[in-house]
């Protein structure tokens, strides 16, 4: 952005006005403000709090929390090891070992045999899900993530999946199919240099 | 004196000392709610029925707490801060009328003086001596930012104890007005002034917002709590102190903002008085109690405006607390007093 470009709008700090130099009715209307919130919330209304044992929160829809390993219908793991999240994930908590796919699972030539994430590394940044091409690894918007040492914290394959056994009815995968194509698809790298959008 | 008289006075010291710090314990539950609820929160609510308990809590970890003595520090003066700290903020209430206070007798028996209102009634230099007492915490912040061997609270006692010796002056200036107008520096002489004439906010505005401002420097509450800025400043000269140390600390602050909540209801809101309601003449038991009452109620309003304040305003920077005090606050305490003077002389005249 150009510092001449007609859709930059300048912010200038208002100027004082003679009564606001004096500051006490600018308190006074900063007392209002408080005023009014303590009032909301000392009557019951207006506190925002959860309390937690009892209630639940509920986190928006974009919430980032635990990751699950996502199953096809045969209750299949869904990754095909291609290792892509452990190679975006930017805290490096990801470690898979992918290995040759059974015979009988027609549609992928690997699997992953181990798949773990080190949930205490993990910065919840969702870049092993925006990269997964099969949609194999998921967050969840489970949020009490506790356990007792650090090696609890360290979830294995069967963890994970078991994560989504936990979460399937309450959290529908969200992106069942591909999401659509907006646009063609780019084949080659636009003459800017930036590369296109992944479809 | 006789022996009763002063077991009498005993047992009010016990009560005042007791009820203090039970008060300032709850004090603290109520500063956590009101924080709470100007933050669109619940506050604490665990501990006990709507966490009326949770002073206990606070007390309980206070002194469960482990009590870190760093190895570097001059340990006699380190041990002695908070002591000094404390008790200037508690000797401060023996002059500090708690109701109303009759003349009392020659020679005072046991009921004379449980019927009063305050621990050493009759002070002359009431005022003077709950400043000059008041302002004795300073050598507990010093002692404090000394003995913890610390360039951060070396530097954070230094830093708070210049904000506490500026605001005295203003703090004392504005309160000259009042006691010139009343002609006393006895704060019951100063109550029943406002009884017969107006109370102290209409007589002396400039005073009575000069007072506030500066009593809220000189109980370190926000704006001005520059000592335990803990976010910006890492901390002032208690940094180095832990659990019931740093719990004396606290407890001599709030000692003080209930000190100060009581000047100011005393010295600008009439005390026990309500206009046409109750009088100095009305006497007894009874309306000794209620004028108590009265001002027990007004005292815990201006603490939570006290409170209410902290929610509201940001912290000062440094060099503007400082050029608030000196450029500002004590030039425009000094056109009070003289105006004020000029005034009291012009009405002694004509009268």
């Amino acid at each position: 952005m150009r510092p001449d470009d007609p859709s930059l709008k300048r912010m200038i700090p208002p100027t004082l006005k003679l009564h606001e130099k004096f500051y006490l009715p600018q308190i006074v209307g900063g007392l209002l403000v408080t005023g009014k919130h303590i009032l909301s919330a000392s009557l019951g209304k207006g506190a925002i709090t959860v309390s937690y044992p009892e209630d639940q929160h509920v986190p928006s829809a974009n919430y980032r929390g635990v990751h699950r390993l996502n199953k096809d219908e045969q209750g299949r793991v869904k990754c095909v090891a291609c290792m892509l999240c452990a190679t975006a994930c930017p805290a490096h908590c990801i470690d898979i070992v992918g290995a040759t796919a059974p015979e009988s699972w027609s549609d992928r030539e690997k699997y992953c045999e181990s798949f773990v994430i080190d949930e205490l590394r993990c910065i919840y940044c969702g870049m092993c899900e925006e990269a997964c091409p099969v949609e194999a690894i998921e967050l969840t918007g489970l949020y009490d993530l506790t356990g007792l040492s650090r090696e609890q914290m360290i979830f294995d394959k069967t963890k994970l999946l078991s994560v989504f056994d936990l979460t399937r009815d309450a959290e529908p995968m969200r992106y069942t199919t591909p999401p659509p194509k907006a646009g063609p698809r780019p084949t080659e790298v636009e003459p800017s240099g930036l590369p296109g959008p992944k479809a | 004196m006789s022996f009763w008289a002063l077991v009498a006075i005993l047992f009010k010291i016990g009560v005042v000392v007791g009820i203090t710090q039970g008060a300032v314990a709850y004090l603290i539950l109520v500063e956590r709610k009101i924080a709470a609820w100007a933050q669109d929160r619940i506050g604490p609510n665990r501990a006990g029925p709507f966490g009326l308990l949770q002073p206990l809590a606070d007390g309980a970890k206070m002194i469960l707490k482990e009590d870190v003595v760093p190895g570097y520090v001059a340990k006699p003066l380190f041990i002695l801060a908070p002591l000094i700290s404390i008790v200037a903020a508690m000797v401060g209430f023996a002059v500090v009328p708690f109701g109303p206070v009759t003349p009392m007798p020659a020679d005072p028996g046991f009921f004379d003086v449980l019927g009063q209102f305050q621990i050493a009634p009759g002070v002359d230099i009431g005022i003077l001596y709950i400043l000059a007492v008041g302002s004795l915490g300073v050598y507990g912040v010093i002692l404090a930012g000394w003995a913890s061997n610390s360039k951060y609270s070396f530097l954070g006692g230094l830093r708070s104890s210049a904000q506490l010796i500026s605001y005295e002056i203003p703090l004392g200036m504005s309160i000259l007005g009042m006691v010139m107008i009343a002609g006393s520096l006895d704060l019951n002489t100063i109550v029943n002034w406002q009884d017969r004439h107006v109370w102290g906010i209409v007589a002396q505005p400039l005073g009575f917002l000069l007072f506030l401002i500066s009593s809220f420097a000189e109980t370190n509450r926000l704006p001005f709590d520059l000592p335990e800025s803990e976010q910006e400043l890492v901390g002032g000269f208690h940094t180095e102190y832990s659990a019931m140390k740093f719990g004396m600390f606290f407890l001599g602050e709030y000692l003080h903002v209930i000190t100060v909540s009581y000047l100011i209801v005393i010295l600008f809101f009439g005390g026990w008085d309500i206009p046409y309601v109750l009088t100095q003449d009305q006497t007894g038991l009874v309306f000794a109690l209620i004028k108590a009452g009265v001002l027990v109620f007004k005292v815990a309003l201006v603490i939570i405006f006290i409170m209410w304040i902290r929610w509201t305003l940001p912290r000062f920077r440094y060099d503007t607390l400082m050029e608030l005090a000196w450029k500002r606050m004590i030039p425009l305490s000094i056109a009070n007093l003289v105006l004020t003077a000029i005034v009291v002389q012009i009405v002694r005249s004509w009268a």
